[in-house]
């Protein structure tokens, strides 16, 4: 996952083929021809309605372009929103860019594997070892 | 029991670490109090009245003797505040006074060093310190235990019935569905931030002993016409302000697709759930808004799961066969052949011995699947500890109990008690003798002193009354055995505040706590159902009237039981008296209780 700091960040409607979609927008219904960015939003972290929209976006509408977090992008978040389906996240201005790192490498998700089936990887760990015929 | 994989092991102890690096960042002034808050709360952390309370996740209310050991070691070492907290609470605690019952003054008394058991069949402590807070998880982690999701706007731990695996009316085990949705919804990165809290239950049996239609998801086990396995899913029940029966959404969905489906349900949810006012959040409030729309939404957004992501969590044969393998019943020592001649001997020689035996194994002892076995509830409603307590010495005899009589293995009840699910039959009398000499014997399993409590006024930030002086002035009431086998079962439900903890629009009688200028008031409710086959179909009580004081609700309770005895035909429950006499004769004696003086 690729992290900005709010100064390398541009607002979507600054760029022709990004678009930013409201938080409570029907991700089903975005026009996405010519779109390689959309931009969601988190009013607060403890609003968890733009990990539905990004993931309905990458596996549903199949957007193969950029989903960035805007908002109130916390450290301790970056796993989730990264399995969701975001591949940018924009910083909120004081979190530390190398704890931001530190913390994403060190989720239980990443670290040591996942149970459920997310936006990135599909299968979940039973069907994976199901498959490896291991435990 | 379910067996960790070195995977799901890796796991829990990868969520300790994480936990540990929050809390330093937290320690050192670098995440702020307000967003490491729900980071703690999804592993269980509280900070409540006057100390953290800690909730662990029992999944399904299943415990080895060896986690219920750990349980007892942290209540030892742990659960002990600094002596001058537990001073300046005690402290403020009397100045809330005395619950006058009677000619009995019953004040607050803070313990520490134990355990508590919750209706969600978890385990709760009061007052570990959070510097403390990462070696306790750390602890937790080393018997495969951890508070994930324990609270927080998530799916939270899921609870099943007490006799999982053993019920004689079980159409099939829901433990191995019980763990695979452990595992779905564990950190699912999706759904760790939903408008409210979710909480799923899962019913194997004909008779529904989970509350099942209280659920945000209420889950049933059953066979099709073709005899295929499935479930009856339920959605959008729950207690607090607005107390609503879940409805059905699907009347029969096979077994394999409950994880794809629930996927749907959570994710409507996520998207659509109110998030501007918190006692609006719960999705039952969407489902009531919402209606047949809601259903339409979650039935389209399934059909886009299967067909479109082509079903990822669709449940393999090999992975339910996995899951199943660990909950093979354990081996056990027993004639077959002669066994029920043998069993039937003992019991009778010793139920004439001894009367309180006889009403133990009525109460306390249940039938068992195998005809061999029996299911035994270890009593934690008894005098002088608050309903669901245990101390560290408790939990551990506990454990050796478990460990002498029933595979090492004990369930958290819904009721706040421990059940011991494999119990030999040809062993009740040894068992019997070792649980009396623990003070676990009481023979009051589903009677009135089994009350549900929830911690109320003394622990909770949240409450407007003590629940905990309440269920005391209750229990003395009714310590003759006598009158409380008389009054026959029973279910009072005493909660705090209407957050409804203590589940009292489930009980027959409901107590809840209402703060009114600052002072304590209970309401009383009555007739309400956790849709046990006692009980009826799933309902909340009705409100008897204004709300009385501490010192008039034991003499309500009173009356409300006199009325019963009145008006009762032979053999008559109380719930069945009161759906066919009605409120009335109920609420005229609630009334009379009135003391003048509170008036």
């Amino acid at each position: 996952m690729k992290l900005l700091t709010t100064s390398e960040h541009q607002e979507a409607d600054l760029q022709p083929t990004a678009v930013q979609l409201a938080n409570d927008a029907d991700p089903l219904n975005l026009p996405l021809t010519g779109v390689e960015r959309i931009d969601l939003h988190f009013p607060k972290f403890t609003d968890g309605r733009a990990y539905s929209q990004a993931f309905l976006l990458r596996r549903r509408r199949e957007f193969k372009g950029e989903i960035r977090a805007t908002g109130d992008v916390l450290v301790d978040q970056l796993a989730q929103m990264q399995r969701s389906g975001f591949d940018v996240a924009v910083l909120r201005a004081d979190q530390p860019l190398a704890l931001a790192e530190r913390v994403l490498a060190s989720n239980p998700g990443f670290g040591v594997g996942r149970y459920q089936g997310d936006a990135v990887q599909v299968a979940p760990h039973f069907a994976l070892t199901d498959a490896h015929g291991a435990g | 029991m379910y067996q960790y994989t070195d995977f799901d092991r890796a796991f829990v102890q990868a969520r300790a670490d994480q936990y540990r690096d929050q809390l330093n960042r937290w320690q050192a002034g670098q995440l702020p109090e307000d967003e490491f808050r729900p980071l703690r709360l999804q592993n269980g952390w509280y900070v409540q009245r006057y100390a953290p309370m800690l909730r662990v996740a029992v999944p399904y209310g299943e415990l080895s003797s060896a986690q219920l050991r750990v349980l007892a070691k942290i209540a030892r070492d742990y659960d002990q505040p600094q002596p001058e907290l537990l001073r300046a609470a005690q402290a403020k605690q009397d100045l809330l006074g005395p619950v006058q019952s009677g000619e009995r003054a019953i004040s607050s008394k803070l313990s520490t060093g134990y355990g508590h058991f919750t209706t969600r069949q978890n385990v709760q402590y009061n007052w570990i310190p959070l510097d403390k807070s990462a070696d306790v998880m750390d602890l937790l982690a080393s018997v495969n235990m951890h508070g994930i999701q324990t609270s927080g706007n998530c799916i939270r731990n899921i609870t099943s019935d007490e006799l999982a695996g053993i019920a004689v009316d079980e159409i099939a085990d829901p433990r191995p569905f019980g763990e695979i949705l452990r595992q779905w919804s564990t950190l699912h990165p999706e759904f760790a931030f939903l408008p409210r809290k979710f909480k799923i239950a899962i019913s194997g049996a004909l008779e529904d002993r989970v509350a099942t239609a209280w659920h945000d998801v209420g889950l049933y086990l059953i066979r099709n016409a073709e005899g295929e396995l499935g479930f009856k899913v339920q959605v959008g029940g729950g207690m607090g302000r607005t107390p609503v029966i879940g409805s059905v959404i699907r009347e029969f969905l096979p077994w394999h697709q409950v994880m794809n489906y629930i996927e749907a349900i959570v994710r409507v949810y996520n998207r659509y759930g109110r998030r501007d006012n918190i006692y609006k959040a719960r999705i039952k409030i969407l489902v009531k808004a919402e209606g047949q729309r809601y259903i339409d939404d979650v039935e389209a957004e399934y059909q886009q799961i299967m067909d479109h992501d082509g079903g990822p969590h669709t449940i393999t044969q090999a992975e339910l066969d996995r899951v199943t393998a660990c909950f093979v019943p354990p081996a056990l020592n027993c004639d077959h052949k002669s066994a029920q001649a043998k069993i039937a001997n003992i019991l009778r020689a010793a139920a004439e011995d001894d009367i309180e035996f006889g009403r133990w194994l009525k109460q306390n002892v249940r039938a068992h699947k195998n005809p061999d076995l029996r299911a035994v509830t270890l009593s934690f409603k008894r005098m002088g500890q608050a309903p669901g307590d245990a101390t560290a010495d408790q939990l551990a005899v506990a454990a050796e109990l478990a460990e002498q009589f029933s595979a090492g293995e004990v369930r958290v009840t819904h009721d706040q008690n421990l059940l011991l699910p494999w119990v030999a039959c040809d062993q009740l009398p040894e068992l019997w003798r070792a649980a009396r000499k623990a003070g676990f014997a009481k023979p009051n399993i589903r009677l009135l002193t089994d009350m549900i409590a929830c911690p109320g006024g003394d622990f909770c930030s949240l409450a407007n009354a003590r629940s905990i002086p309440i269920a005391e002035a209750i229990t003395e009431r009714y310590q003759d055995m006598d009158e409380l086998h008389d009054l026959g079962e029973i279910d009072l439900h005493i909660s705090g505040c209407i957050n409804s903890c203590g589940h009292h629009h489930s009980g027959h009688i409901g107590i809840l706590g209402v703060d009114k200028d600052g002072l304590e008031w209970y309401q009383v409710s009555l007739g309400g159902a956790d849709g046990s086959t006692l009980s009826g179909a799933a309902v909340p009580g009705k409100v008897v009237g204004p709300s009385f004081s501490a010192s008039e609700v034991p003499e309500v309770i009173e009356a409300v039981l006199e009325t019963y005895r009145q008006q009762r035909e032979a053999g008559e429950t109380f719930i069945a008296t009161l759906r066919r006499v009605g409120m009335e004769p109920y609420k005229a004696a609630a009334k009379a209780a009135r003391l003048p003086a509170a008036v």
